[in-house]
């Protein structure tokens, strides 16, 4: 049996589950699993501005309280947190431990940024159109998979950080480790895979992202504990969490989770293995404890998935507030006038109602009318300059649009999109840096 | 006579690239034929037609009494160029439970 924690789900996930989960959870292994999709590109911005930068921005302040605990309870980390620049991270890392008075050996896993070899011609997954065709390419970088994380964790490092991964492979990598799975073995390493899938969104299986009040109530959402997972050698687990802290883990919490994001569940593809979710059985054994085993899969692809980041230009957004007597005839005023000021200079611009149903239209269509609209303005532009121009027109409408528009704000994104290429297992070395704290 | 799939069901809006992923969960298996019969891909797009340009696939996964529906171009051009206020289409598990589903 090994336990495996999950003690992040995003990039900007809460800090102190993670600490919990370590002084309590008698953990073998801490996931912290903090890239999303455009991460990397915006990662690769900053370190093309400072050489020593493009990890992620809480690297620091994530690890600092969890490092000293990792050889008084026997735990391991294994973290996605050098984004664009995991050998800086390393360092950064090794760098912390030695400040702290701490013997640590840190294994950098790189390979996965995959610019050089890209060829920017090849068709997108999306709609076939070449990679170049959408903006700037910025960044490229492939999905590694177990076999990747594995020599890391081979050395014997307390801390092992990657680039890009597939997420469910940060899991799937220490299971292989511990139990000395062959990664060919497609049936363990798809329920590895289920297992990963669980935990990588931590608190998303704890109860995080489920209370709907009076239909799925859920404890203590304020101090929401994360997940562990005791694994057994053919790779069945039983979830859990640390005692006394707050959300909820039940079959319901599982099965959603289990379907998160999953564009087949018949076959779920990542660099590990093709998983089959149609045999996961999910068994409650008691109070936060949930069984999961079934899982099954297919031989791994011969091609690895990669996430290209492209310059999609800067969004100008601007919002204001609308209330009392007629103030959707105002908002919608509002909202005229704007898209008469602005729409020969912005072609992508969308005008919504919040309060009146925006995520749907981009204008209410007579439901349920509230007291309260706030009225959002919002289109891209190729240079920031241009994307201002947004803002500062939902600020005049304070002396010059409806009566009575309150709260203006206005907001500048830098954009990163996202396509996705194939590209062949064999135009991709991954490789293992060792590195050691100056205590 | 009709039923709401909230009073049924659960629901979580997942999100790749164009793509939103939208599960629907029986609270009690026994109600998983119903949600088999009732709620087709048909059904779903239509409910959800102001967003879901494209293409709508079920997966049945009686193993854990749920329909996985799997939306292309449901998510104005995806998460990272979307300009909507809620690009992941996260809302759309809630306004899915607002349908009403035929109860025989």
């Amino acid at each position: 049996m090994v336990r495996i924690g999950c003690g992040a789900g995003f990039g900007g996930d809460r800090l102190e589950p993670a600490v919990r989960l370590l002084e309590d959870g008698a953990l073998d292994y801490l996931v912290l699993e903090c890239l999303a999709e455009r991460t990397i590109g915006l990662g690769q911005k900053r370190r093309m501005h400072d050489p020593a930068s493009g990890y992620d921005p809480l690297l620091e302040r994530r690890l600092r309280p969890l490092l000293p605990l990792l050889k008084e309870k026997g735990t391991r980390i294994v973290t996605n947190m050098g984004s664009a620049n995991p050998l800086a991270a390393g360092r950064k890392i090794a760098g912390l431990a030695g400040e702290l008075g701490l013997d640590i050996t840190v294994a950098v896993v790189t390979g996965d940024d995959v610019l050089s070899v890209l060829d920017p011609e090849a068709p997108s997954m999306e709609d076939g159109r070449p990679l170049s065709s959408y903006g700037r390419i910025l960044s490229a970088n492939a999905y590694l998979g177990a076999d990747a994380i594995l020599p890391a964790l081979q050395s014997g490092a307390d801390v092992v950080i990657t680039g890009r991964v597939a997420d469910p492979s940060l899991v799937v990598a220490p299971l292989a480790h511990h139990f000395g799975w062959d990664l060919g073995d497609a049936a363990r390493v798809g329920q590895g895979t289920v297992v990963g899938h669980l935990l990588e969104c931590a608190g998303q299986i704890t109860g995080g992202y489920f209370a709907d009040p009076g239909r799925k109530d859920v404890p203590g959402l304020a101090d929401l504990g994360f997940p562990f997972a005791d694994v057994d050698a053919d790779g069945n687990c039983v979830l859990g969490k640390v005692a006394g802290t707050g959300g909820l883990i039940t079959a319901a919490t599982v099965k959603e989770q289990l379907l998160y994001e999953v564009t087949d569940p018949t076959g779920y593809v990542t660099p590990d293995v093709i998983a089959d979710f149609r045999s996961v059985r999910i068994a409650p054994l008691g109070p936060d404890r949930v069984e999961v085993s079934g899982g099954t899969g297919r031989n791994r692809p011969d091609t690895l998935k990669v996430s290209v980041g492209y310059h999609a230009g800067y969004v100008g957004e601007g919002e204001i507030s609308y209330a009392g007597a007629n103030a959707l005839a105002r908002a919608r005023l509002a909202g005229e006038v704007l898209h008469q000021r602005l729409a020969s200079q912005f072609p992508d611009l969308r005008v919504e109602c919040l309060g009146g149903e925006a995520y749907r239209y981009g204008f209410l269509e007579g439901r349920e009318p509230t007291r309260e609209y706030r009225l959002r303005i919002v289109g891209r532009a190729q240079t920031q300059e241009i994307a201002e121009e947004i803002g500062r027109e939902v600020e005049a409408l304070l002396t010059n649009g409806p009566a009575g528009g309150g709260g203006a704000r206005k907001y500048i994104q830098e954009t990163v999109g996202i396509v996705s290429a194939l590209l062949p297992r064999t135009k991709i070395a991954h490789q293992v840096t060792v590195m050691r704290s100056a205590s | 006579m009709s039923i709401r799939l909230h009073d049924i069901a659960h629901c979580r809006a997942g999100d790749k690239g164009n793509t939103s992923t939208l599960s629907v969960i029986a609270y009690d298996e026994a109600m998983y034929p119903l949600l088999c019969r009732a709620l087709t891909a048909e059904a779903v797009k239509a409910h959800l037609s102001r967003n879901i340009e494209g293409e709508v696939t079920r997966y049945e996964m009686p193993n854990v009494g749920a329909l996985q529906f799997v939306c292309r171009q449901a998510l104005h051009s995806g998460v990272t160029t979307s300009l909507t206020i809620d690009p992941h289409g996260k809302c759309l598990s809630s306004e899915l439970l607002e349908i009403e589903i035929p109860e025989a």
